[in-house]
């Protein structure tokens, strides 16, 4: 049973920093239909400015929490900037190229991240310095770390703020109103490119705010970290249904319990992307949107 | 048609004058080594130490083979660290060079078929630094300096028992990465071999940051000893997660985490933990301190187990060629595989009718932020 807890718990935290970069992947699709492959690469950029930003607040000998909420704001102010240039630069020409020219850009975009930071910052890792409070609490076999109950209460405070954002203000109608229909919302008055700008902005900050988080659970980066978990945080959101913030959240936790539970159940952890596949694929065959992704009718 | 003429004609002259250095008492040896690519760190030691070993012949006048003394000739070649450049190399070295011996390639990707060219033209060589089991088995004419990495499975087993006391332990290795996995396994048989109950023995996939499912099942085995055989990179995550979910006991690792890095990554988390190796740098045998010395007056820096063992390789070697008594390969190769005892830099170690010399394992403890020599296991 405390096993089931633990791992659970295991679960929840990484499950927490997959939903937080899901929903770039997902805001950004349901604005623009495109796939953001750089979403992974941003990610991993958020974490090296956390890198040099905790190191320098450290040097200014603030109290560790100041440290750390200055260096998250930090991170998700610089990334997001950075993503909105990235959308003016790469993506924004493309705007009504195919889609699959821009997909590749952002592939290339992705490429090109991982790329310039092994060249100037080197491939050897980096660890990040603990900026949360990590005690260990027993309870009847359950050791819960307050590490691990940080990481899930900033996450869930974060995605509810950024989903009554979404659903309560007139930004985040705006940004429903593009996803809806492209072509007639610039006619209501809405500034398409200044919504879009925003969506890659928010989007990324929350990115960069589970980089932070994942970066103090995991305190090792490389220039290539962004990679797998961008893969993961994608698997999370088709799942969930692209386009739909709730959607990603959901398949966020559930791709967190796959990675857990699959060396509890099965023989080997080797048999992880196995399952997280399979259930891509059961998903994808019986509701093609995600679990809750809306029914679209292809207009033809 | 003239200038090509006496452009031949000075290269003759010039081949010449070489030929006639080389046969007033030279011995020439091979150097091949990893010097660009991606561990050029490897090729440099193995130069800086195959330099540092001739020149201290050298200036001691020579090496006496059968009453002559010697003077020994180097030829480094670098083989970009790749497999078929070390091929290359080492042939260029025995046909172009005419080497008594060639000493590298020093990773087992280069070396084993750097062997295979050795072993076919009957050249002895001595590979300072592959683990590889393949580079040594079935050859004839190759050896190695340092031990095999199943070697270490079985030290391991070992300390863990006898040093650490330790009943119930517990594995958590990379199963996509051979090295990782083969010692690993004999990790396992080993322990058990010993008296010992392995209560958890997980995996996971080169590249992965989150272990908690893994680390979670181990911590409710309730083992005494953690063993992880993984990179260096990797081994601070693993601990740092083991401590999180509330184990509380020893770890021990291997050779792969014997890189400055890990200190400065790991922190607080990784010490008091201990892990074997080729060799210490604050070990205390006579020999090893001279070594170090002069290493760190030379290079400025302290020398990792590369630069230890090509000394030791260049060691054995040149205690082969005074045995054997002769400059020839194949009398050299007998001398080699009859070494009964060498005292070196990395220990003492023979021979014993294969490549891999019988040595022991060094046992590191990580104590105030720095690597310590902490005890000598032969198994």
């Amino acid at each position: 049973m405390a096993v089931i807890l633990q791992q659970t718990l295991n679960g929840l935290q990484l499950g927490s920093v997959y939903a937080l970069i899901a929903l770039g992947y997902t805001m950004v699709y349901g604005i623009l239909r495109l796939i953001n492959f750089a979403h992974g690469d941003i990610f991993m950029i958020a974490c090296y400015i956390g890198f040099f930003a905790s190191g320098a607040f450290l040097a200014r000998h603030l109290p560790t929490w100041a440290v750390f909420a200055s260096t998250l704001l930090t991170s998700m102010v610089l990334t997001a900037l950075l993503a909105m240039l990235i959308e003016r630069s790469a993506y924004k020409p493309l705007r009504y190229a195919p889609r699959v020219s821009a997909v590749i850009t952002a592939l290339g975009v992705g490429l090109f991240l991982e790329h310039f930071t092994l060249a100037t910052l080197g491939p050897a890792p980096r660890a990040i310095p603990p900026l949360l409070p990590a005690a260990n609490y027993n309870m009847g076999g359950l050791t819960i770390s307050s590490l691990q109950l940080m990481i899930i209460v900033i996450s869930i405070i974060l995605m509810l703020l950024l989903d009554t954002v979404v659903q309560k203000t007139m930004t985040g109608m705006a940004m429903r109103a593009i996803s809806f229909d492209k072509t007639v919302v610039p006619l209501m008055g809405v500034p398409v490119d200044r919504i879009i700008s925003l969506t890659f902005a928010i989007g990324s900050a929350v990115a960069a705010a589970g980089g932070i988080l994942y970066s103090q659970a995991y305190p090792i980066i490389n220039p290539y970290m962004g990679v797998r978990i961008g893969w993961w945080a994608f698997i999370a959101a088709v799942v969930g249904g692209i386009g739909n913030i709730r959607g990603a959240m959901l398949g966020g936790y559930i791709l967190g319990f796959v990675e857990v539970f699959t060396p509890t159940i099965l023989p080997s952890s080797t048999y992880r992307d196995f399952v997280a596949f399979t259930i891509l694929l059961a998903v994808l065959i019986v509701r093609p949107t995600g679990i809750l992704g809306r029914v679209a009718a292809q207009k033809v | 048609m003239r200038s090509v003429l006496s452009a031949v004609g000075v290269f003759l002259l010039v081949g010449l004058l070489f030929s006639t250095c080389g046969a007033a008492n030279v011995i020439v040896i091979g150097v091949n080594a990893e010097l660009t690519g991606s561990i050029p760190v490897v090729g440099q030691s193995c130069k800086n130490a195959a330099e540092m070993a001739a020149d201290e012949v050298n200036k001691a006048g020579g090496l006496e083979v059968a009453g002559v003394k010697y003077q020994i000739r180097l030829i480094v070649e670098d083989n970009e660290d790749k497999p078929e450049s070390a091929a290359a190399v080492a042939q260029k070295l025995i046909s172009q060079n005419q080497v008594l011996a060639l000493i590298g390639a020093n990773a087992s990707r280069n070396a084993i078929p750097a062997a295979q060219i050795a072993e076919s033209a009957k050249v002895p060589m001595i590979s300072p630094w592959s683990t590889n089991v393949k580079t040594t088995q079935g050859k004839r004419y190759v050896f190695r300096a340092c031990f095999i990495d199943d070697f270490q499975g079985v030290v391991c087993a070992k300390f863990a028992r006898e040093n650490l006391k330790a009943t119930k332990a517990a594995v958590l290795y990379d199963i996509a990465s051979e090295y990782n996995k083969g010692i690993a396994e004999v990790f396992k048989r080993s322990f058990e071999q010993y008296g010992g109950k392995i209560v958890a023995f997980e995996t996971y996939t080169t590249g992965d940051q989150d272990f908690s499912s893994q680390l979670t099942r181990i911590k409710q085995t309730d083992p005494e000893v953690l063993f992880l055989p993984n990179y260096y990179s990797e081994v601070p995550l693993q601990i740092q997660q083991a401590r999180r979910l509330g184990y509380t006991g020893k770890v021990l690792g291997s050779d792969s985490w014997g890189f400055p890095d890990i200190l400065k990554l790991g922190g607080a988390d990784i010490e008091g933990h201990f892990f074997s190796t080729h060799y210490a740098p604050d070990i205390a045998t006579p020999v090893a301190q001279k070594f170090i010395k002069a290493y760190e007056e030379r290079f400025k820096e302290k020398p990792d187990d590369v630069a230890a063992l090509t000394y030791d390789s260049f060691g054995m070697l040149f205690q082969a060629i005074k045995a054997a008594g002769k400059l020839d390969r194949e009398a050299v190769r007998d001398a080699l595989s009859k070494i009964t005892l060498y005292d070196g830099v990395t220990g003492k170690m023979k021979f014993e009718g294969t490549g891999d010399p019988v040595k022991s394992a060094v046992f590191i403890q990580i104590k105030g932020g720095k690597f310590t020599y902490y005890d000598s296991v032969a198994p």
